[in-house]
């Protein structure tokens, strides 16, 4: 070796060095505000678990718990619903945001007062707003149940994250603005205009009745689409090419998939009415709008699997990667079954049926809870800075909740198209078709049951990182034996 | 894509396109409905909830039942609402203009309740459903709502007002089941579905 090259190698590792701790600074300065946010999402989804279980069991044994109001099925369902989809996903979807925005700027975090207020009043806003809606106080507006005290403090709370989205972004390292940082932006400004306007026109200042159905799915829709998506995007985005080493595979793809989600999505609600006292025109370009929307996924497929191609077995010992292409993958499936759903002659069949729950699981869980739990097991050992103590806890997190949420779409998509051909057929009567669909809600109930065991799983590998449980792991916790996956180990 | 005004601009005129045809455009020609006067009856349409039943439109939203009921009846030639005898005819805007909030629903776990007012217009109907729903109607998964009735000593004659329950729910030898206040309420909103009147733009198909 000659010393030029040994100088070069010197440089290289003393830079090498300099990022490494240039990313441990801003690990740390996350520290307080990822914990208060992840920590909150965990315990809200062990909470909407219970609701989501007792529902699905009510349904099963109709006189189970029916002696008192405020466990009456109309009430633990939309609990089940507002306790995961803002007491669990929201937390979970900021906490992930912040810690890239953060990570991506290549800035410590600044302001973190402003986040752990945010968190304060957000996680007051969901327990108010559950306990409203389990006193009697639901405004029965689907994804919008919270009352003005509880939806006004969630707003306060995302007022002050776009703020500080804002400002993080200003503050940026100067360069290459990654695509992660786009979808993560732009959510962050989409949400509180959704949020507010909806919450303004539909429960502040209520709107006559023949336009609140439009209003309450474009927000119903939108939530998902302009919230959920793109933070979950923004996080697959950054995780796969991330724990493999590689670069994104397109450049362009990505800012195709971006713009097309942005314009398509954001026009999909009326599909939730077809057939409704709506304009004709309204309904047809909510149905081509979400036909269209196979553009942007199958565009973000394309990226993500050229990425992933040659480096499946990664799957294997990364458990940061399983969870990610799993909802990577599943993204693909909801949104291609969302597609064909918005199909006139299809709908017809599973409109108004558990297809449609099977579907929001799909799109939910399957997608964008699954990658919440990779980017959780990504982020947590670096800001705690200890290692997740248990691989085997994660193992049985893993195969209970993919067998469980599995299993679920699939008996809730096979009984929704038999109750929905039922309904269909004037010959057959309603009963018939309630009748159809019992045995498959028995399943989903199983299905549940998987769930909540690999929820209480993850609940309490998550405890033992946080009280730094077990002996000091020298690397980061992976399936299998160290030494089997090193060799394939890049920028873990 | 380095440039945040590129973004925050893009992001915002994306999203307006969809505010302005999914929030803006409704609220206008949607929102702002007069009630139609019927020339043969001189009746106005959608006629007024009566104070009760507005109530009762609290009560149905405290409980939810939205989750399992919808109230619209669709186009002719999408899905079997009308064969089912859900309705004379299919649901409009203008029927909604005072529902607040309009419950048009995502689910038919149970029955459609545009016009269960129509098809069910007995109270007493109502509450023994309410409070026993599977006696009532065999094979319903509907969980009972007789937390929202109260079971009583009988004080002199029993109460006109009193539920005839059917085993197994037979109240014990002197004591009497009568509807809350709440209950009430449901019933007289539930009764007032009724969505069968005559409005210009929608006419009760012929064949």
């Amino acid at each position: 070796m000659n010393p030029t090259t040994q100088e070069e190698n010197h440089a290289a590792v003393s830079h090498a060095e300099r990022d490494r701790l240039e990313r441990a600074a801003i690990d740390a300065s996350t520290r307080l505000p990822v914990i208060l946010f992840y920590s909150s999402a965990i315990f809200w989804l062990l909470v909407g678990t219970v609701f989501g279980l007792l529902a699905a069991i009510k349904m099963n044994i109709p006189t189970f718990l029916d002696q008192w109001g405020w466990l009456t099925f109309g009430r633990i369902r939309p609990a089940h619903l507002n306790a995961v989809a803002y007491g669990w996903a929201s937390p979970a979807a900021i906490g992930t945001g912040l810690w890239l925005m953060a990570r991506l700027c290549r800035t410590p975090l600044k302001h973190a007062k402003l986040l752990i207020s945010a968190a304060v009043f957000w996680n007051l806003g969901v327990a108010i707003g559950i306990c409203a809606i389990l006193a009697g106080d639901s405004r029965s507006i689907e994804w919008l149940e919270f009352p003005n005290y509880a939806s006004g403090l969630l707003f306060i709370s995302y007022g002050l994250i776009s703020v500080w989205a804002v400002v993080m972004f200003h503050f940026r390292q100067p360069g290459h603005v990654y695509v992660s940082q786009w979808y993560i932006l732009a959510a962050f400004l989409w949400f509180p205009w959704l949020y507010s306007t909806s919450n303004l026109l539909l429960n502040f200042e209520q709107i006559q009745g023949g336009a609140q159905g439009a209003v309450n799915w474009w927000f119903g829709h939108n939530v998902l689409g302009l919230w959920f998506t793109p933070i979950a995007l923004a996080t697959i985005y950054y995780l796969i090419p991330k724990v493999l080493g590689r670069p994104i595979h397109s450049y362009y793809l990505s800012i195709l998939g971006f713009w097309t989600l942005a314009l398509f999505y954001s026009w999909n609600g009326m599909h939730h009415l077809i057939g409704g006292p709506f304009p004709a025109w309204m309904i047809s370009a909510s149905v081509v709008a979400s036909v269209m929307m196979v553009v942007p996924v199958i565009t973000t497929a394309v990226n993500f699997h050229m990425t992933t191609v040659g480096h499946f077995n990664a799957l294997k010992w990364s458990p940061t990667l399983r969870f990610t292409v799993f909802g990577a993958v599943c993204y693909t499936l909801a949104s291609g079954q969302g597609s064909t759903m918005a199909i006139p002659s299809l709908n017809v069949i599973t409109h108004f049926t558990h297809y449609t729950i099977g579907h929001s699981h799909l799109g939910m869980y399957a997608f964008f809870t699954m990658v919440m739990y990779g980017a959780i097991y990504y982020i947590m050992p670096r800001v705690v800075g200890w290692e997740w103590p248990s691989s085997r806890l994660i193992r049985w997190h893993f195969w209970l909740v993919a067998i469980g949420i599995v299993f679920m779409v699939i008996v809730l998509s096979v009984g929704g198209v038999l109750q929905g051909l039922a309904l269909l057929n004037p010959n057959v009567t309603f009963m018939k078709s309630l009748e159809i669909a019992r045995p498959w809600l028995w399943m989903r109930s199983g299905s549940g049951i998987l769930l909540t065991a690999g929820h209480i799983v993850f609940a309490v590998n998550f405890t033992l990182l946080l009280l730094k449980f077990g002996k000091r792991r020298s690397g980061p916790t992976l399936f299998g034996k160290r030494a089997e996956v090193e060799s394939e180990m890049h920028a873990v | 894509m380095n440039r945040m005004t590129v973004i925050v601009i893009g992001a915002f005129l994306t999203f307006l396109t969809s505010w302005v045809g999914l929030v803006a455009y409704p609220y206008l020609q949607l929102g702002r409905f007069m009630p139609a006067t019927d020339e043969a009856s001189g009746d106005v349409n959608p006629p007024p909830l009566s104070g009760l039943a507005v109530m009762g439109q609290h009560v149905y939203a405290a409980s939810g039942c939205v989750y399992c009921h919808s109230q619209q009846v669709r186009q002719i030639g999408i899905g079997s609402d009308l064969a089912r005898g859900w309705g004379a005819r299919p649901t409009v805007a203008r029927d909604y203009m005072r529902e607040r909030p309009a419950f048009l629903g995502t689910m038919r776990t149970g029955p459609d309740l545009a016009n269960i007012g129509a098809r069910q217009s007995s109270a007493k109907w109502h509450h023994q459903h309410l409070y026993q729903p599977a006696v009532v109607t065999p094979g319903s998964i509907m969980p009972s709502y007789r937390y929202l009735y109260r079971m009583q000593k009988i004080q002199g004659q029993r109460s006109e007002r009193a539920l005839d329950l059917l085993p197994p729910n037979v109240p014990p030898p002197g004591y009497e089941v009568v509807p809350t206040y709440e209950a009430e309420a449901l019933v007289a909103y539930l009764i007032s579905l009724n969505r069968n009147y005559p409005l210009p733009e929608a006419p009760e198909p012929t064949e």
